[in-house]
């Protein structure tokens, strides 16, 4: 018998409310209501059995996360249990009180998040006026001790803007930027026809991030992932099925992967009623189509 | 990246020592380390107040049967490597 692979990463989607409407977001078409969301007392608990089970990380996401009123007693909550804590963000609603609230509170990375490095591309992907707010955030953060990744979000109508994107990171206190092709489910999936962007722009992409790794090194660290529309091979799912990471979507149901309830035939258990040991361990959706290891 | 030897290494922003289930990791954005051994001899001692020099000599000497010069480049490959990760800043 083979023994089951700790989970490594506890994505958690605190909700699905969000200032901005990408056209790529990720999140499932039926998004969750207001009410359906974790209370502040479940998301703790969920923290704690987490990290008995083996988890390092937490990932915070949404939806904006920040659009949680209880977003600092949260991250005090996960960092109390022994987690490292990753906020994914756009970077609003949030002043410096705030951001100075969650460091307070144990925030370890801060995630931001880039439709564009031009305010026009930006508003048209996100249609909400954001960029100046993400630059202020970016200023904010320079006179922080914090761990700050950029995350541009690439697709057709940016992969152009490559040189500016670096030098928006380049004038920033980040040691990482993650070029991250759209995700193409959820909103992605629907809006494929105007995002997907051609094998040139690609091409030219990667001859360019490349270079960018090359010139960079030492002082900040750069990711990409070649999109599975263009690889040779598709990537295994969440770097393998119920594998690394278990995802808690808003209303507390636990997910081998974000797009995974559009999957027929796969039930799912909530971490309101079933411990996450078990979920992870014999629950048919993380035990379907985990690979023998 | 080669470190200089007189440069004072310390964990960056974003980066430091976890533990699970007693197995000591290193946390970083997105990524942890397992630590063991030498590894988890050279981080824990990147404390901002050491500098590169000194934690090969304190190597040198935890691992007395080691061929010093060995140890040396050992170290200084761990420490370039966790530069290039940005898990390290040199002051």
């Amino acid at each position: 018998m083979s023994t089951i692979p700790h989970p490594l990463a506890l994505v958690c989607e605190l909700t699905h409310r969000c200032p901005l409407h990408c056209v790529y977001c990720s999140n499932p078409r039926d998004l969750a209501a207001r009410n359906s969301e974790l209370n502040t007392e479940t998301w703790t608990s969920v923290f704690r059995q987490a990290a008995e089970i083996g988890v390092l990380q937490a990932d915070f996401t949404g939806g904006e996360p920040l659009a949680r009123t209880d977003i600092v007693e949260l991250v005090r909550a996960a960092r109390s249990a022994g987690l490292y804590v990753s906020l994914i963000t756009s970077g609003l609603p949030l002043d410096e009180a705030k951001l100075d609230a969650l460091i307070v509170a144990g925030l370890d990375h801060f995630q931001l998040s880039f439709q564009s490095s031009t305010e026009k591309i930006a508003e048209e992907i996100s249609r909400t006026k954001t960029h100046s707010q993400k630059l202020r955030v970016l200023e904010w953060l320079k006179s922080r001790r914090l761990g700050v990744t950029l995350n541009f979000v690439l697709h057709r109508h940016n992969l152009h803007q490559m040189d500016a994107m670096l030098a928006i990171a380049e004038s920033s206190s980040a040691s990482r930027i993650e070029f991250a092709n759209v995700q193409y489910y959820g909103w992605g999936f629907a809006n494929r026809d105007l995002l997907l962007p051609t094998r040139q722009q690609l091409d030219d992409f990667m001859a360019k991030v490349k270079s960018a790794e090359e010139r960079l090194r030492g002082k900040i660290r750069v990711e990409y992932v070649v999109s599975d529309y263009y690889a040779k091979y598709p990537k295994p799912c969440m770097g393998g099925w119920g594998r690394k990471v278990m995802l808690i979507a808003p209303n507390g149901e636990a997910l081998p992967c974000h797009a995974a309830k559009v999957i027929p035939g796969l039930r799912f258990e909530t971490a309101k009623k079933k411990p996450l040991r078990e979920i992870w361990a014999q629950r048919a959706a993380f035990k379907s189509f985990r690979a023998n290891p | 990246m080669k470190p200089s030897l007189d440069s004072k290494p310390r964990l960056a922003p974003g980066c430091r020592l976890g533990e699970n289930n007693s197995q000591r990791v290193l946390l970083m954005p997105e990524r942890a380390l397992r630590l063991n051994g030498p590894s988890l001899e050279i981080v824990s001692r990147c404390d901002g107040t050491r500098t590169v020099a000194q934690i090969v000599g304190e190597l040198q000497k935890l691992y007395a049967k080691a061929e010093p010069a060995r140890v040396e480049q050992d170290v200084l490959g761990y420490l370039g490597l966790l530069n290039d990760q940005r898990a390290l800043d040199f002051q």
